[in-house]
């Protein structure tokens, strides 16, 4: 494909658990290979313990694989990412409650970033906060706030600014709205929508909420126990689901949303 | 809630705080401008004014050398109070930092590092204080080292179990997905997340170290005589008990005591400043 942007070919991550006797090991990703175009949104599905995280944190580095390539761009990423490597893929974390430093204010740990990458120059930064917060939707009353004075919602808006802070083509949500009160949801979902128009934006979408996912991705990818069993455009994955764990997964969500979607 | 109404709000609960600072500011000044509250050198004796109560010369009368027990007290309290305070910012420097790297990297540092805490920890603090500054010879600078070599442990141990804590914190990946130094996260994440036990232990600490100081000179080690130490003050007084010169060791003690107040007030009151809202 020729706008492809990002690809992982053949990806596999063991871990060693126990010591001793005990000692086993485990195969979090099993060869496992993903792909993500130009302005697409993506979708990562899977229990917990299937592996999405760790594929999340393959990508973006924080953890070491055995074997296996990651493509950006058309380029191989090396193991060891430059400064320049980490601007192209950024994160949005969990839990918002956790994923902002509580000693730091909004401005504080944008500007961090912007500092250490040192991608603009000085005076010109606090412009660029106002913009990501513009951005992402927030007031700039909150350029000073600190995470305890702000609501899920906004902190996870936060999360968003910073992580587009450092202009990144593509960008992983690691269930970005799983620690929200569903109104929330909506409104970070159509804002990582808008961020995708508005910013050529390629989106990997983890989520273990099969609803969410139909609304938002393209193609979908379903991992269970560290392999990647199914991988099709969102439409024939619901409509017609070929693995026999994707037809257990779908089959679990509650039948509301089938409603929902009928209407309109 | 802006900053300053919170700070405002702070300040008005945190009564404790105030008097603790209010207490040691008062024995430090005391201690700093010892020479101008009193006329009499500490060390200097007057065997003929020797075991005197309080009189118009020495209010709070002499000791057995007629030396003046004000003058005493005031010098004694420079002695331990810049020994105790010394002696806790060198461990809590190292132990800082050493906790911090041991809780951030894991791994063979942190397994080594803390076997080594163990060890310095399965020794009673005072059979090993007391047998350090056996070894090392009498004298302020080998309380000071015998004290760090043994209490760094304690500042270590706390900083590293919260930085055990914050690291499983998303920022902290946040913040390396960003391409932000390790060192550079351990500085502005992970320490001003951590630091807060620290210093509420740093002050406990002091306090602790008053004792020790006070109790080593109490058995005639560390501090050398005639320099002037509450300790000593306690430990020369107690044979004159019986003869009724209660004085000689209770105001010492009295001494003691009045700072240890203060900087437990000050450790409370930190506590309550410094903890953070999520």
């Amino acid at each position: 494909m020729s706008n492809q942007i990002f690809a992982a070919n053949d990806v596999s991550v063991t871990f060693n658990v126990g010591r001793g006797k005990n000692k086993s090991q485990v195969r979090a990703l099993n060869h496992v290979s993903l792909d993500v175009n130009q302005g697409e949104i993506v979708g990562l599905v899977g229990e917990s313990g299937s592996g999405k995280s760790t594929l999340a944190r393959v990508i973006v580095g924080l953890q070491k694989y055995d074997s296996g390539e990651l493509v950006y761009d058309g380029e191989p990423l090396p193991k060891a990412r430059t400064l320049e490597d980490r601007r192209k893929i950024q994160m949005i974390f969990q839990d918002p409650y956790s994923s902002l430093d509580p000693r730091m204010s909004v401005k504080q740990s944008i500007f961090e970033l912007l500092d250490t990458h040192n991608i603009l120059p000085k005076e010109e930064r606090l412009d660029r906060c106002k913009e990501l917060l513009s951005l992402v939707k927030l007031p700039e009353s909150l350029l000073d706030s600190r995470p305890y004075a702000m609501s899920g919602g906004q902190r996870q808006r936060v999360a968003i600014a910073r992580a587009l802070s450092l202009n990144p083509h593509f960008l992983i949500a690691d269930e970005a709205v799983s620690a929200l009160d569903v109104s929330v949801q909506a409104s970070i979902i159509n804002l990582l929508a808008d961020l995708r128009e508005s910013l050529k934006l390629s989106i990997l979408f983890i989520s273990h909420d099969l609803a969410i996912v139909r609304l938002l991705c393209d193609r979908v990818n379903v991992i269970h126990v560290g392999d990647i069993v199914e991988s099709s455009p969102t439409l024939s994955l619901f409509d017609n689901p070929q693995h026999a764990y994707t037809r257990q997964l779908i089959s679990a969500v509650p039948k509301l949303d089938a409603i929902v979607r009928n209407a309109n | 809630m802006s900053t300053m109404t919170r700070i405002k709000k702070l300040h008005i609960n945190n009564f404790r705080l105030y008097l603790g600072i209010f207490i040691l500011l008062t024995v430090i000044a005391m201690a700093v401008f010892a020479s101008h509250l009193t006329k009499f050198d500490p060390i200097e004796q007057d065997l003929m004014n020797a075991l005197q109560g309080g009189t118009d010369k020495h209010f709070l009368g002499t000791d057995n050398l007629g030396r003046d027990i004000w003058s005493r007290l005031l010098y004694g309290g420079r002695t331990d109070l810049f020994l105790a305070t010394a002696a806790v910012l060198a461990p809590f420097i190292i132990g800082t930092i050493i906790g911090a790297i041991c809780g951030y990297f894991s791994g063979w540092i942190d397994t080594f590092v803390m076997r080594v805490a163990d060890v310095v920890v399965a020794f009673p603090f005072y059979v090993l204080v007391i047998s350090l500054v056996f070894i090392l010879g009498n004298g302020v600078s080998s309380i000071f080292i015998a004290i760090s070599l043994v209490s760094w442990v304690a500042y270590a141990r706390i900083v590293r179990g919260e930085t055990l804590i914050v690291r499983s914190k998303e920022f902290i990946e946040a913040a390396q997905t960003g391409g932000i130094s390790n060192r550079k996260i351990i500085t502005r994440h992970v320490l001003p997340n951590v630091i807060t036990q620290a210093v509420v232990y740093a002050m406990s600490d002091i306090v602790l170290n008053i004792g020790v100081i006070v109790t080593l000179s109490y058995f005639g080690l560390g501090i050398v005589p005639p320099t002037p130490d509450w300790g000593r003050m306690i430990s020369e007084g107690q044979q004159f008990l019986a003869g009724g010169y209660y004085y000689l060791t209770v105001l010492p003690a009295i001494a003691v005591i009045i700072t240890s107040l203060g900087l437990s007030f000050i450790g409370d009151g930190l506590a309550q400043l410094l903890r953070v809202k999520r």
